[in-house]
């Protein structure tokens, strides 16, 4: 369930952010907060804006302006679109070598928990370049879970599942929110946003147009029963982009 | 640092292709360069065709004989002779590569020789056939048969100037000579001198011959003057320089340790350079290492432990390997903790260059081929000779060879091995300089992967 800033303190929270390389400009002044057990999707064209803001919010790079904060002592988990594991190491060896690399306090224990968490039990002694794409994925997203963040960054999740996969992975995804963390995730797939988040920032030309809900952001295109890939397509013409 | 070095040597273990290259390139490397040093060339096969007739080889020399066949013998102490009997054999021979070249000795040989000895006009000339198909075999052939060719011409030579100095001796002193079998007693000039003078005194006072022979005598003391002169002075034809040699920097390493000492690191900056690059390379192409530098491990940690880890590698094969070389090459044992720490410095300083290629590259591949292409220019520059190239370009190249780890790396494991080359600390001093150096190069590069 969405939480809103009346009731809950904000896991992350963006403020102006602004990114430029060079003469171009890939992010101006966004801001928006992100509250615990809620799921993002920030949907945008490709070149939007989507991968450098969620390297932001995850601390790889570094806004030109504006600031991101979150409450001290909240991690941010970070899934990169390509699984960020050793193709050569067992799903347990990648497990425990990032739990290691993390400090934390029982690497073993993180290890087991993940396992389980990921249904990736049967397959931790196996080489994750063995493993098929989703469960590279999964891997992938158990990293970023080691260290039991308060938020969780996902860059494109899905983009290289087949749809048995996905299914399982947003099951997986919406288990995490469900028990309370957040989880923010750059997609292009219009229709996963609608499914599966509970708000939607678009962004088009590092701006951020809108965000709300889906139903809040069909509305705003019109509503009149058109799918919502129809309607954001819509929405970005109106808007000039 | 210690958990993404267990993580690279786990990685390296589940590579069997990649470990086996890396030790299975330097340890062949250094039993071919040791079988190669421990087996001096053979002779090399000549075909030799001698068109002197039996019996006719000998030369006479004033009251000597100088044999032609006793030289022959020593030129087949150098090479390996194909005796042949005819020119077409000989070329045959050559061109099907059964011998590397062909010695043709003329019928007329002792007559040139002769002609030589007794009037001073005149080349004696054997013939050489080369296969020109190989330069290599080519210069091979040319250089051991001329070496022995001069060796004979030498020893005529000094053959001829012992006679004639004999000869002299005689004409000097007198003795007794043998002449188509029988022997001959010879005045000799200091004799005759002798025998005038005292005919001269039995000659009455006012005798016109006094005066005369008084001349002859005269010029026998002259004569006798000049040919004392004479004898050293031909003696000294034979050997007309002596090269007194005086080493300046104390001992030299021994040309076969030196070209081991080659070898090694030759192979430490292959393999360094080749690890390195490739694991930081593959830190990107696994899109990890935007995750590990997220807080997990900073970059020059990351750096360390890629150049720590490829330079230590890379230094425990050297040692291996001249380990192995030593058994064909003497290496120094006693100097073994120098050699460890020269091959580990010069590890490290590989390593360095090799994460800032990885970092400026990116990909393994791109990685890989640019570690490869830098590794030959680099030992290139750093053993170009002095002698070889002008004062100009000899300082270009010191230039370049000065910012690579090559040189300083090669100075330092020389001394280790042999304790003949200048001292270890400035090379070691300047291999650390330049792993500063390059680290901060890969750490300037590595910028742009997280990105």
């Amino acid at each position: 369930m969405p939480a809103t800033a009346a009731t809950r303190e904000a896991t992350l929270a963006a403020r102006a952010l602004s990114k430029r390389f060079g003469n171009r400009t890939a992010l101006r002044d966004v801001s928006f907060e992100l509250y615990p057990g809620e799921l993002v999707a920030i949907i945008g064209p490709n070149g939007a804006g989507k991968t450098t803001l969620l390297s932001i919010l995850a601390g790889i790079q570094a806004p030109s302006s504006g600031e991101v904060s979150s409450p001290v002592g909240r991690k941010v988990g970070w899934v990169p679109q390509q699984p960020a594991v050793y193709s050569k190491l067992s799903v347990a060896e990648n497990l425990r070598l990032f739990a290691r690399l993390e400090k934390l306090s029982d690497p073993e224990q993180a290890v087991e928990r993940m396992l389980d968490q990921t249904e990736l039990r049967e397959r931790s002694g196996d080489e994750v370049g063995r493993l098929s794409g989703g469960n590279q994925q999964r891997v992938n997203v158990a990293v970023g879970l080691l260290g039991e963040p308060a938020a969780l960054l996902l860059d494109e999740p899905t983009s290289s599942l087949d749809p048995r996969q996905r299914e399982r992975l947003w099951g997986f995804i919406a288990a995490l929110a469900g028990r309370g963390t957040t989880v923010a995730y750059a997609t292009h797939n219009v229709v996963e946003a609608e499914r599966y988040a509970d708000r939607v920032l678009v962004l088009a030309d590092g701006e951020l147009l809108f965000s709300g809900t889906p139903a809040e952001f069909e509305r705003a295109v019109g509503g009149r029963g058109r799918d919502f890939e129809a309607a954001f397509v819509r929405f970005l013409d109106e808007h000039g982009h | 640092m210690r958990w993404l070095l267990v993580k690279d040597l786990q990685i390296l273990r589940r590579s069997p292709l990649l470990v086996a290259l890396l030790v299975i390139y330097p340890v062949t490397l250094a039993l071919i360069i040791g079988f190669a040093l421990s087996s001096p060339p053979g002779k090399p096969k000549v075909a030799f065709l001698t068109q002197v007739p039996k019996g006719h080889g000998r030369i006479h020399f004033g009251s000597q004989n100088i044999n032609l066949s006793s030289y022959t013998k020593q030129l087949f102490e150098s090479i390996q002779p194909i005796v042949v009997h005819s020119r077409a054999q000989a070329i045959a021979d050559v061109r099907s590569g059964r011998s590397l070249a062909a010695l043709i000795v003329p019928s007329d040989i002792p007559e040139q020789i002769q002609n030589l000895v007794t009037t001073g006009v005149g080349s004696p000339t054997v013939q050489l056939i080369l296969n020109t198909k190989d330069p290599v075999e080519r210069q091979f052939a040319d250089q051991a048969i001329e070496a022995r060719l001069n060796e004979v011409d030498q020893a005529v030579s000094k053959q001829v100037l012992r006679v004639a100095v004999v000869d002299l001796q005689q004409v000097l002193s007198g003795g007794s000579i043998q002449f188509f079998g029988q022997s001959f007693q010879l005045l000799g000039l200091r004799d005759s001198r002798a025998l005038l003078r005292r005919v001269i005194a039995a000659l009455p006072a006012r005798s016109p011959l006094r005066a005369e022979l008084g001349r002859v005598v005269g010029f026998a003391d002259l004569a006798i003057q000049g040919l004392a002169f004479a004898n050293p002075v031909l003696g000294s034809i034979g050997t007309p320089l002596t090269v007194d040699q005086t080493e300046l920097s104390g001992r030299t390493t021994p040309t076969a340790t030196y070209a081991v000492t080659i070898a090694v690191i030759f192979s430490l900056m292959l393999v360094t350079l080749l690890l390195a690059a490739g694991m930081l390379a593959l830190e990107r192409e696994e899109h990890a290492f935007a995750r590990l530098v997220r807080g997990l491990v900073s970059p020059g940690a990351l750096l360390a432990e890629k150049a720590v880890l490829a330079g230590g590698c890379a230094a425990a094969a050297a040692i291996l390997m001249a380990a192995g070389v030593s058994t064909f090459v003497p290496l120094d044992w006693s100097r073994f903790p120098l050699w460890v720490v020269a091959l580990a410095a010069a590890g490290i300083a590989f390593g360095a260059l090799g994460v800032a290629i990885g970092g400026l590259a990116r990909e393994v591949r791109a990685a890989s081929l640019l570690a490869f292409m830098l590794s030959l220019p680099v030992a290139f520059v750093a053993l170009v000779p002095a002698a070889s190239v002008s004062g100009g370009v000899k300082s270009l190249l010191d230039a370049v060879a000065f910012v690579f780890p090559f040189k300083p790396a090669l100075d330092a494991a020389n001394n280790a091995f042999s304790a003949t080359a200048p001292a270890i600390g400035w090379p070691l001093v300047h291999l650390v300089g330049l792993a500063i150096v390059f680290g901060g190069v890969a750490r300037l590069a590595v910028r742009r992967l997280a990105e």
